[in-house]
């Protein structure tokens, strides 16, 4: 039996694990990083889905920013007052009620609606449309393409393609703002939960070039605007649009609208 | 002198490119595959492994000629050689937390797995076996883990415009980048011809 190499060997392995826990010991004390109690709790408050809808990278980066103060308690927009509420007891601020936003798509060109002026058949991406020619195959230049960049984004099952233009489902939407992001012509926009009446069009187009390309699109004649006794809707570009704050759900614009491009949530 | 650095190139040379680690040895395969999805995360990982593995083959050198050879220990040299690469990844991840947290989040658990990275042992051992001396130890730790960089990026590349494409489904994800490292490693058998 070679005892001195058994000797040997556990000295040596022993030795060797000694000076790496000491010198580990000192290194992690030299890199030490402070970190905030608060900062985990606030973690665990928060959704976890890492969407960045915050504008921070993920959960963490955002849980960060409260701690320092740059955001707010109730910046998730995933989250929302539960969340926010949360977060606020661990940082020790009250958080007044935030008002639930949802996701719009401001366009229902659908197929019916609209034509295909001719056969696309190359990448299915809305963000590629900007290279080929008119803009996509739609007739109209400013509506939805269908091809659903948002729906690909969209990490809440909330945003469909259906019948040629993509559509909300804002029960499932959690405002993380990913479609408004990738949609190439800014169709969708953040619309309170509780809005009654909708601007379903985004043609900037003079009525009858507009009238040309879609059946159902905003023509810029401005009876909404004559009608509304709480004058809540402004029309600019031939294109109404409804100042969700001044709105009081009554309803005339969407009766009056000879395109029927108002529409009732 | 003129001999040993012509050696010294040639060992460079061979381990970087010729028998790259990654894609002619198919060692360090999990962070290749792992990390390799954004250029700038894979060079983080690949800054982090040649650091790990130039320090980590001077240390098991030293170790090896100094401690284990004379007292005639060397079967030891596997777990000596873990013991010495696992304290440096931890010193890496003390570091990076410290001073580039922004890469230490990128890189997550892949950082600690550093430890089981087979390339780091893989060139400790190597080194052992074709008996370098510490210098040569040295350049080929650091030649091997530059290989490791140069592959890691070259895939994050090639990954990064894979995302622009449209891809038969049955490819999508990991399928075509197992394809896509396996045209890598056919493409760098024509450095074989470099030595």
């Amino acid at each position: 039996m070679n005892y001195m190499g058994i000797l040997y060997s556990v000295i040596v392995v022993a030795s060797v694990g000694l000076f790496i826990g000491i010198f580990l010991g000192i290194a992690s004390m030299a890199f030490k990083v402070k970190n905030d109690e608060r900062e985990e709790k606030v973690l665990a408050a928060l959704p976890g889905n890492n969407c960045g809808g915050c504008g921070y990278p993920g959960c963490s980066g955002l849980a960060t920013a409260i701690i320092k103060g740059e955001a707010s308690v109730n910046a998730c927009p995933v989250g929302g007052e539960t969340v926010a509420r949360e977060i606020g007891t661990i940082m020790g601020i009250t958080v007044e009620s935030t008002k639930r936003k949802v996701a719009f798509v401001k366009c229902q060109g659908d197929c019916e609606h609209t034509r295909m002026d001719y056969n696309y058949t190359g990448q299915q991406d809305c963000r590629m449309l900007n290279f080929i020619p008119n803009q996509g195959p739609k007739s109209c230049n400013f509506g939805c393409q269908g091809y659903g960049s948002c729906e690909k984004v969209c990490q809440f099952d909330a945003i469909h393609v259906i019948n040629g233009v993509a559509v909300v489902d804002k029960e499932k939407c959690k405002a993380c703002g990913k479609c408004l992001e990738v949609c190439p012509r800014n169709l969708i926009e953040m619309v309170p939960y509780d809005a009654s009446y909708l601007v379903a069009c985004s043609s900037k187009e003079k009525g009858p070039a507009t009238t040309k390309s879609c059946t159902i699109g905003c023509i810029g004649c401005g009876l909404c605007k004559k009608n509304c006794e709480a004058k809540a809707v402004e029309v600019n570009d031939f294109l109404a649009s409804i100042d969700y704050d001044k709105c009081v759900g009554c309803g005339v614009c969407a009766e009056k609208c000879p395109k029927k491009c108002i529409v009732e949530k | 002198m003129n001999d040993s650095i012509v050696q010294l190139i040639v060992i460079a040379l061979g381990s970087s490119l010729v028998s790259n680690v990654v894609l002619s040895q198919f060692l360090g395969l999990c962070p290749f595959l792992g990390v390799s999805k954004k250029v700038k995360t894979a060079a983080g990982m690949g800054g982090a492994v040649i650091f790990v593995i130039t320090l980590a083959s001077l240390v098991a050198g030293l170790l090896y000629e100094f401690i284990l050879v004379p007292l005639g220990i060397t079967f030891l040299k596997t777990i000596v050689f873990i013991l010495v690469i696992a304290a440096l990844v931890q010193f890496v991840e003390l570091f990076l937390k410290k001073y580039v947290k922004s890469l230490y989040k990128a890189l997550g658990v892949f950082l600690p797995l550093i430890t089981t990275n087979c390339a780091v042992l893989g060139v400790a051992i190597t080194n052992v076996n074709l008996e370098y001396n510490l210098l040569t130890s040295v350049v080929n730790g650091f030649a091997t883990s530059v290989g490791f960089a140069i592959a890691i990026i070259i895939l994050a590349g090639i990954r990064e415009k894979i995302e622009y494409n449209d891809i038969p489904k049955p490819f999508r994800g990991m399928p075509i980048v197992l394809v896509t490292a396996g045209l890598m490693a056919i493409a760098f058998c024509g450095f074989a011809g470099l030595i």
